[in-house]
C-alpha cells in the first residue's frame, strides 16, 4: 500500500517539476494531466485499501479523468489561439505585461 | 456501510436555482442556430437569474439534503447563491455594453458566464468534496474562456493561458489534498468526516493534515492568497474588464464558501492550522498592499487591492468560529457590491477608445461627470474603510471577531495594512478630482445597463454601510446552519 | 515476490520511467508517446488495485481520446520541438525548482512513512466481485453519483462550447477596422453573428 501512495508521491512530483521547467505550453498541460493522474493513483488506491467500504475514491477518480479531458480541450484551444496569434506556444514568451 | 446498491433519489426542486441557469444557458446556446441569440441572450440570461434568485429565496427557510447527499440546501447555500446571482447579473448589466464598444460581443459569453455562476452554486450547495470539486471545474472552465474572450488582445489570450496553467495546477493540489482526506477519512463527505472525527486513527490525522494544507494551497491560487498570488496581476489586467470584475469578487466568494465548509465546518476540530492561516493572511494583506502602491494603472491597482481584500478575509480563518465566519460573510457581500462598483466606473472609462486605464487618464473626471465621480470616490472610500460604507462595517466586524478571539497582533497588522491601503486608494480620488488634464476630456457614455449597475452598487454600498446589523444578522443566521 | 509485487513493479518502473522522458523530451511527439506509456502502465495499477473500470476508462479515454487530441494539436500546429523553447530560465531559479520538488516529494514520502499505515489487505483476492466491475460502477454512478454524474455533463457542454468559442477561426466579416472602434456601437448590435 505503501508502494503505491510513493509512486503516486513520486509521478505528481515529475508533474509538479514538469509543469515548473517545462516551456512549452504544451508540455505543461502534459505536465498537468500527470498531477491529476497522480492523485488518481490515489484514490484508487486508498480505495482499494478501505476495502468495503464503498467506491466513492474509484467514482471519483472517474470523474477526475473526465476533468480532465474538459480542461484539456479547453487548454489546448487556448494554445491554438495563442499559437494562431503569437506563431509560437512557449510560455515565458507571454509575458507583455510585467510584474 | 456498503454501498454498491444505493437506491435514488430525484429531488429536482432543490437545484432549481442551478437548473434555471442551465436551462437559460442552454436556450442561448440554441438560439446561436437561429442567429437572434446576439440580441436576446444578455435578456434571456438576465431572466434566467432572476427565476434563480426567487428560486433560491424560496430555499431561505428550508434546510435539507438530496440527490443521496450530495446537494445540501441550507441559509448558507442560499446567501452564497444569491450572492452569486447578484454579481453574475451585474457583470451581465456591464459586459453588454463593454463588450460591444470592444467588437467582441458574442452571445456565448452570456451562457459561458450563467454556467460558471452555476458552477459557484453547485459549490456552495454542498457538503461532498466531490460535488464541490465538480462545481469548481464548472466554474473555472468557463472562466478560462472569459479571461480569453478578446481573441485579437494578446494580454487577454495571455490572462487566459495564464488563467488556464495556474488554475489546472491549483486543481492537481486540490485533488491530491482530497485524496489524501478521503484516504485518511474513508469518506469525502464532510459531514461524515465530522461526525467520524473521533473515530479517525492518530496516525491517519498526519493523511488529513497533509490534505487541509495541499487543499490550502489548492484553494489560496484560487482566492488568490499570497505565495500563489502572482498570477493575479497579469490575468486580471489582461481579461476583459467586465470578465475582470466578475474575476475579483464571485471565484473569490465561491472560493470562500467552499474555504469556510471545508475548513470552519469540515475540518473544524483538526486545529493547528490557524497559525498557517495567520501567516498566510499577513502576506497576503501585506504584499498585496504594497505592491499595489505602486501601480500606475487602475486596473492593476485594483488588482493587487483585491489580493489585500483577500488577506483580509483570511484573517477569519485564522480566528476561526461563528464570530468571525459570520464576519467574512458580511464583508464578502460588501466587497461583491463596492469592488464590482469600482470595476464598473473603470471599464466605463476604458470603453472609450483607446483607454488603458492608467492613472493619468483620471485626470479631469470630475468636471466631465461630477456624479460619476462622486461614486467612484465612494467606492474608493469602501474599499479603504471609511464610515459609514459597507467597507468599514466589513473590517470592523472582521478585526473585533479576531480581537474577541485573541488576535491581537493580526489585528493591527490588518488595521496598519488598511492605512497603506487609503494611500492608494485615495490617489484615484485625488487624481480625477484636482489633477489638471491636458486638452478635453473624452466623456464616456453611459448606458442604462451601466447606470443600473452603478445605483445598484452605490446603494449597496451605502446601503449596508448604514444599516449593517440588519446584514450581519443575515450572515449569522447562514453561519448557524451548519455549525 | 508474489507475482503481484512483479507486476506492480514492473508496472511503476514503466510508469515512472514514462513520466520522466515526457518531462525530459524536447520533442513534443515524443513527449505525448511516453506520456502515453506511462498511462498505459498507470492503467495496469489501477487494474491490480482492483479498479478495472477506471482502468479501462483511462486507457480508452486517457491514452485514447485525450491524448490523441494532443497529437492532433501538435499536428495542426506543426510543432517540431526545440523551436519552441525559449530563453531557458536562470541558474539560480532553476535550481530553485529542483528543491522546491524535492522538498516536496520528500515530504510526501514523509507523511506516508509516518503514517505507516497496517499491511494491506489481500489484493482483489478478498474483494468482493462486484468491487471495481462495470456493473457496480454504472450501478452507483447512477444512483448514489447521479448529480455529480450530470455535473460532468454541464462540464463537457461548458468545455466544447468554451473550446469552439475561442479556437473558432476569424470570420472576414467580423473584423472591425479601427476607425469602427470610436463610434459607439450600440446601434449594430449584429456585430457578434456568425458569418
Amino acid at each position: 500500500m505503501v508502494y503505491y501512495l510513493a509512486l503516486a508521491a513520486l509521478l505528481f512530483a515529475i508533474g509538479l517539476f514538469g509543469v515548473m521547467t517545462r516551456r512549452n505550453a504544451i508540455g505543461i498541460l502534459m505536465s498537468l494531466e500527470l498531477m491529476f493522474n497522480a492523485a488518481n493513483i490515489n484514490f484508487v488506491a486508498f480505495n482499494q485499501y478501505l476495502g468495503g467500504n464503498g467506491m466513492a475514491g474509484q467514482l471519483f477518480a472517474l470523474f477526475v479523468v473526465v476533468v480532465a479531458a474538459a480542461e484539456a480541450t479547453v487548454g489546448l484551444a487556448i494554445v491554438l489561439l495563442i499559437y494562431r496569434n503569437w506563431r509560437g506556444v512557449d510560455a515565458d514568451n507571454v509575458s507583455i505585461m510585467k510584474w | 456501510m456498503t454501498d454498491y446498491v444505493s437506491t435514488l433519489s430525484i429531488d429536482i426542486g432543490l437545484i432549481g436555482p442551478e437548473l434555471a441557469l442551465l436551462i437559460a444557458a442552454a436556450v442561448i446556446l440554441l438560439l446561436i442556430f437561429t442567429r437572434k441569440a446576439d440580441r436576446f441572450a444578455t435578456a434571456i440570461g438576465l431572466i434566467g437569474l432572476v427565476v434563480s434568485m426567487v428560486l433560491t429565496v424560496r430555499q431561505w427557510d428550508v434546510k435539507v439534503g438530496g440527490f443521496s447527499g450530495m446537494v445540501t440546501v441550507d441559509q448558507f447555500a442560499v446567501l452564497f447563491k444569491l450572492l452569486f446571482a447578484v454579481a453574475s447579473g451585474l457583470t451581465l448589466l456591464l459586459a453588454e455594453r463593454y463588450f460591444h464598444a470592444k467588437h467582441i460581443a458574442r452571445p456565448e459569453f452570456t451562457a459561458l458566464l450563467l454556467v460558471s455562476t452555476m458552477g459557484m452554486m453547485v459549490m456552495a450547495g454542498t457538503t461532498d468534496l466531490i460535488v464541490i470539486f465538480l462545481g469548481l471545474e464548472i466554474m473555472s472552465v468557463p472562466l478560462y474562456v472569459m479571461a480569453g474572450f478578446n481573441r485579437r488582445s494578446l494580454e487577454s489570450n495571455e490572462s487566459g493561458i495564464k488563467y488556464f496553467i495556474m488554475g489546472a495546477f491549483a486543481t492537481g493540489f486540490l485533488l491530491m489534498g482530497i485524496a489524501l482526506i478521503y484516504g485518511a477519512s474513508e469518506t469525502t463527505d464532510l459531514r461524515r468526516i465530522v461526525t467520524d472525527f473521533s473515530y479517525i486513527a492518530t496516525n491517519a490525522k498526519l493523511f488529513l493534515f497533509t490534505g487541509a494544507a495541499l487543499m490550502m494551497v489548492g484553494f489560496g491560487f484560487k482566492v488568490g492568497a499570497v505565495p500563489f498570488h502572482s498570477w493575479i496581476p497579469d490575468v486580471y489586467q489582461g481579461a476583459p474588464t467586465p470578465v475582470t470584475a466578475f474575476f475579483s469578487v464571485a471565484p473569490k466568494a465561491a472560493g470562500f464558501a467552499a474555504l469556510l465548509r471545508i475548513f470552519a465546518y469540515g475540518l473544524k476540530d483538526l486545529g493547528a492550522l490557524s497559525d498557517v492561516w495567520w501567516i498566510l493572511a499577513v502576506l497576503t494583506m501585506t504584499v498585496g498592499n504594497i505592491l499595489a502602491l505602486r501601480q500606475e494603472n487602475v486596473k492593476r491597482m485594483l488588482a493587487y487591492s483585491s489580493i489585500a481584500h483577500a488577506g483580509y478575509m483570511l484573517v477569519a480563518l485564522a480566528v476561526g468560529g461563528a464570530d468571525a465566519a459570520s464576519a467574512v460573510i458580511f464583508y464578502l457581500i460588501g466587497y461583491t457590491l463596492f469592488n464590482l462598483g469600482g470595476f464598473t466606473v473603470v471599464a466605463l472609462l476604458e470603453t472609450r477608445a483607446g483607454s488603458r486605464a492608467d492613472f493619468s487618464e483620471m485626470a479631469g473626471l470630475s468636471k466631465a461627470h461630477p456624479y460619476l465621480t462622486a461614486t467612484l470616490a465612494l467606492f474608493m472610500f469602501s474599499l479603504s474603510g471609511f464610515p459609514p460604507t459597507v467597507g468599514f462595517f466589513g473590517k470592523f466586524y472582521l478585526f473585533s471577531a479576531a480581537v474577541k478571539g485573541g488576535f491581537i497582533w493580526l489585528t493591527v497588522i490588518g488595521v496598519m495594512n488598511s492605512f497603506v491601503s487609503v494611500y492608494y486608494y485615495l490617489r484615484v480620488v485625488k487624481v480625477s478630482y484636482f489633477d489638471q488634464i491636458e486638452g478635453r476630456f473624452v466623456p464616456a457614455p453611459l448606458s442604462a445597463g451601466v447606470l443600473f449597475v452603478l445605483i445598484v452598487t452605490a446603494v449597496g454600498t451605502l446601503g449596508f454601510g448604514l444599516f449593517p446589523d440588519n446584514v450581519l444578522e443575515i450572515a449569522r443566521r447562514a453561519i448557524q446552519a451548519f455549525a | 515476490m508474489t507475482i503481484d509485487a512483479v507486476i506492480f513493479v514492473i508496472s511503476a518502473v514503466v510508469a515512472i520511467f514514462g513520466a520522466a522522458m515526457m518531462i525530459a523530451q524536447r520533442n513534443p511527439v515524443a513527449s505525448v508517446l511516453y506520456l502515453i506509456l506511462s498511462l498505459i502502465a498507470q492503467a495496469v495499477i489501477y487494474v491490480q488495485l482492483g479498479a478495472l473500470f477506471v482502468g479501462i476508462m483511462l486507457v480508452i479515454v486517457y491514452a485514447g481520446a485525450i491524448m490523441v487530441l494532443f497529437l492532433f494539436v501538435i499536428m495542426l500546429l506543426n510543432l517540431r520541438g526545440s523551436e519552441e523553447l525559449g530563453k531557458p530560465s536562470g541558474r539560480v531559479s532553476r535550481f530553485t525548482k529542483y528543491v522546491i520538488t524535492l522538498l516536496f516529494f520528500v515530504e510526501l514520502i514523509f507523511v506516508i512513512r509516518g503514517v505507516a499505515l497496517p499491511p494491506a489487505p489481500e489484493l482483489v483476492t478478498n474483494q468482493p466481485d462486484a468491487f471495481g466491475s462495470v456493473k457496480a460502477v454504472s450501478m452507483l454512478l447512477f444512483t448514489k453519483y447521479l448529480y455529480p454524474f450530470q455535473l460532468t455533463g454541464v462540464l463537457m457542454l461548458i468545455a466544447v462550447v468554451g473550446a469552439v468559442v475561442i479556437a473558432r477561426r476569424e470570420h472576414p466579416g467580423e473584423l472591425p477596422d479601427d476607425t469602427a472602434a470610436e463610434s459607439t456601437l450600440a446601434e449594430t448590435p449584429k456585430e457578434g453573428t456568425k458569418a
